[in-house]
Formats: C-alpha cells, sequence, structure tokens
C-alpha cells in the first residue's frame, strides 16, 4: 500500500462529510432530514448519540426553523451547522438572507437536488444556484475528498473577521452523498490545529446588550448591501489562501477559485461545476488520446464569481462551453450568463455556449461530453444555438 | 454613525435611529379644541404623543403620520398636513 492511500477508507459520501462536520467541532447541529441530505445529518445524529462528538443536536420541525436556530447559536457565539437540499433549501429562503446579512458564519452543506414541480428526488444544481443572490458563498466540490476537505475549509474562510459571510460547501445528491469510494478521513488534531475555536468579537451577552440585524432605514441600508458585497470580494483572496493553507496541511488541493485541466493549449475549454467534472475529465483524456486539444475549466468558487480569474484562465480559448445542471426558466442558466457577463467588459470575444445538461437526474454520459464538443467546433462558425437543453427528447414533447 | 457590519448596534438603538422619515403627512393639534382626554395620547400605535406643559403634542422623530390620533379625536382638533420638505 503506497503512502498515499495509506489512510483512505471507503465509506460513503455522507458519512464522510459528516465525519468532517465532526472534525469541525460545531457546538449545534441543527437540520431537518431530506433525500438526499439524510445519510449527513443521520451520521451526525449517531456520533452524538454514541458520545463521540459533544454537540447539541437539533431535531427541529422544519428547514425555517433548523436555519432560524442557528441565527440565535452563532449570535450567542457558537459554531453552527446545518445541511439541506432542494425544497428544503427553498423552505430556507427568508432565513438565508437574514443569516448572511447579520453575517454570521454558518456552514452549511447543500446535496444538490432537483426543485419541483414535478417532484424529482434525483441530482442537479437548480436549489443552490437559485439561491445565488442571497449573500452566501458557494463553493462545489467535484468528488467526495473534496466535499470533506472544503468543509473544513469552509469554516475557515466563513469565520475570518473579514469575511464574516456563510457558505454553502455543495455536493451533488447522490452522485457524492451515496457513493462509497476511498476517502482520507480528516485527523481531528491536525483539523483542530487548522481551524481554532470560533472566538467572535460581537455575541449576544446580557451583560452588553446588543441587537443584530437591526432595523436600517434608507438612509443606511445601501451601505449595509455593500459591506456584504465587499466582504465577497475579500472572500476572492481568502478561499485561495485558505486552500492553499490547506494544502500545507493536509498535501491536498483543487483550485481554490478554479481549477484547469489541459487548459494550456486547449482550443475548445469546457467550463462546469461539480461532479460532472470527474465524467469531463474522463472524456478529455480520451479525446487527448485521439489528438483533440480539449481543455476544461472547474469553478469552484460560484459565488463570489472570480471574474478575474476567469478572465485570466480563459483568454486563449477559441470556444467555450458551459455545462451546468441548472436553467434559469426565461434567461439561459446560471453559470453561462455570470460568465458571458464576466466578459462582456474585456477584449475577450470567444464564443460562448450554454448547456442546461443533467436536469434532475438525467446522465450525463462521455458521449454527451463528446457531442458538445462537436457542438462547440460547430458554434466557432456560428452554426450552433448559443444556448440548449441537451439530449431534449423531442420525440415525448 | 458609522455602521457596523452585520447591522449590530448596542441596544436601545430606537433612540439613535430617528423612525419619522417616512412619514408623508404630519399631524397639526388645535389646542383650542382639545379637551384633554388623552385618546390620541392612548391611539397612537408609536406612542409618541405625550403631554408638554398641558398640551398634547407628537413627537415627529418617530410619528409615521398614519393619522390615528385625527381619527379617534373625539373633537376633531387634530389635522393630517401634507408635509413637504
Amino acid at each position: 500500500m503506497s503512502e498515499k492511500t495509506a489512510n483512505k477508507k471507503v465509506v460513503e459520501g455522507s458519512y464522510a462529510v459528516a465525519h468532517a462536520v465532526m472534525c469541525c467541532r460545531p457546538d449545534v447541529i441543527s437540520a431537518y432530514p431530506i433525500t438526499p441530505q439524510t445519510h449527513i445529518v443521520e451520521n451526525l445524529s449517531q456520533m452524538v448519540a454514541d458520545g463521540e462528538l459533544d454537540s447539541e443536536f437539533l431535531t427541529v420541525d422544519s428547514e425555517f426553523s433548523a436555519l432560524s436556530v442557528l441565527v440565535g447559536v452563532i449570535a450567542a457565539g457558537g459554531r453552527g451547522y446545518s445541511s439541506t437540499t432542494s425544497q428544503g433549501l427553498a423552505l430556507m429562503y427568508e432565513v438565508l438572507y437574514n443569516v448572511s446579512g447579520m453575517r454570521l458564519p454558518i456552514v452549511m452543506n447543500v446535496a444538490n437536488r432537483a426543485v419541483g414541480a414535478p417532484l424529482n428526488i434525483w441530482n442537479d444544481q437548480q436549489d443552490s444556484i437559485g439561491a445565488r443572490d442571497v449573500g452566501w458563498l458557494q463553493i462545489y466540490a467535484e468528488d467526495v475528498q473534496e466535499a470533506v476537505d472544503s468543509t473544513l475549509q469552509a469554516y475557515k474562510i466563513a469565520e475570518d473577521k473579514e469575511i464574516r459571510t456563510p457558505i454553502m460547501v455543495c455536493m451533488d445528491g447522490f452522485v457524492l452523498t451515496h457513493v462509497y469510494e476511498p476517502v482520507e478521513l480528516l485527523d481531528k488534531e491536525k483539523a483542530r490545529e487548522f481551524l481554532p475555536d470560533f472566538k467572535p468579537d460581537d455575541i449576544l451577552d446580557p451583560l452588553h446588550p446588543k441587537t443584530f440585524g437591526a432595523f436600517a432605514d434608507p438612509s443606511t441600508f445601501t451601505e449595509f448591501r455593500y459591506q456584504q458585497f465587499e466582504a465577497q470580494q475579500k472572500a476572492l483572496v481568502k478561499i485561495e489562501k485558505v486552500a492553499r493553507e490547506f494544502e500545507a496541511a493536509f498535501g491536498r488541493y483543487y483550485g481554490g477559485l478554479l481549477d484547469g485541466y489541459f487548459l494550456d493549449d486547449a482550443d475548445v475549454v469546457l467550463v462546469a461545476m461539480g461532479s460532472v467534472v470527474g465524467t469531463i475529465k474522463d472524456a478529455i483524456d480520451a479525446m487527448r488520446a485521439e489528438g483533440k486539444k480539449v481543455g476544461l475549466l472547474k469553478v469552484r468558487s460560484y459565488r463570489p464569481f472570480p471574474v478575474q480569474a476567469l478572465r485570466k484562465a480563459l483568454k486563449d480559448a477559441s470556444v467555450i462551453a458551459v455545462i451546468e445542471k441548472d436553467v434559469s426558466i426565461g434567461c439561459e442558466a446560471g453559470l453561462v450568463t455570470d460568465l458571458k457577463a464576466a466578459f462582456y467588459n474585456s477584449n475577450i470575444r470567444t464564443p460562448i455556449i450554454g448547456f442546461a445538461a443533467g436536469l434532475g437526474g438525467r446522465d450525463i454520459t462521455i458521449k454527451d461530453i463528446r457531442s458538445i464538443v462537436a457542438k462547440a467546433e460547430a458554434a466557432r462558425k456560428g452554426e450552433q444555438p448559443e444556448f440548449e437543453f441537451l439530449n431534449l427528447r423531442t420525440e415525448i414533447l | 454613525m458609522a455602521i457596523k457590519a452585520g447591522s449590530l448596534v448596542d441596544a436601545c438603538s430606537t433612540r439613535v435611529t430617528k423612525t419619522g422619515a417616512w412619514r408623508t403627512f404630519v399631524p397639526q393639534f388645535d389646542h383650542d379644541k382639545c379637551i384633554k382626554c388623552s385618546l390620541c395620547e392612548i391611539y397612537c400605535p408609536e406612542g409618541c404623543i405625550h403631554q408638554e406643559d398641558g398640551l398634547f403634542v407628537p413627537d415627529l422623530d418617530y410619528c409615521k403620520g398614519c393619522s390615528v390620533c385625527a381619527n379617534e379625536c373625539p373633537r376633531m382638533a387634530i389635522t393630517m398636513v401634507l408635509e413637504e420638505k
């Protein structure tokens, strides 16, 4: 057994993430079960019951309560954790804004799932992309190991005094939450060294009464929003810094904001987030063997959106195809519209096309990636629509 | 007043934050008609009408111009007037 695999165990993605949460030592875990997030909180509940984890596990009546409880926990100076998905995230919507507006550094795993109707429990990323504007940071994990490592990194990013912003660590439902794969579980002591205890300057304290999330009239509201915006800009630097600190401590690095795969000489560049990145890498390996200059840019940080880093990483591409598991019903989809917006005022004039793929759990195969590359090549000649639903079954429409 | 991230403020912030800014109409009191029944003070949802030297006056730092006082006054001693700034 090589040194690299010595500490790896084959475990379910949800267990691995729950184990990572344990290593982050939350004071309170507050969650409501919902497929495909359930195994994460089930495992945490077991750890608390077994005395492995010294946290208070609150079984609440809804996702709205789950997150509302954490508002009080963080304001009182505790570390909090929750996890949800899909309709559960939708039910949290009002609280999402309160958490970010009050600058409470909650870490939450989102087990990405389609949002109904129609009812569908399978994976896509409509839930968290739909919540892109709520003021939370969003990181998308490619595999279980990255979800584990990003969860620990997330606390360090969110709790930084300059950032003080909640964060969603997004992992594809089922594809990552229910898969068994070799994972290096975090070492408790090393995690403690990496992530010190949470010691906020301001907490709710009866001896020194304060109000969190006070009333702001038109004369100050803009400035509060600006502060949140500014904190997200600072997070661009912090996310990269923490990723490098993690590398120094644990020896693993996934790119901070972005990560490239065969990017340097690539003509066709695919852009994607989450577990589909693994499939794309396999497809690229096969196409590279055939001499095709295809590359990949993985977007790890979707909020903050790394505009400058994207311009730099994609400046040499001759055509860009965005593959994403969401759709903005009425205007293309989240990542592709954001990417086009990032390029409009630059001198990059590369054609960009977008694909809504894998919606509601439909598989994205290597064959699909090859067909997207062919379409991207056609787009260079203007022979491809700007945006399409991949593999649309017109025969049933 | 410098603002702090998280809209975090010391307790009793409303003493500093004046909330009368969104008023469109302002109550005007005709003290000759007033019979000192206190109904305006009792009904004011903001609790911002008080007696000063025996006369009822609104605290315009907090009065929202809702007209409840004018509506409840049995002597019609309160008139709502458009406030222009």
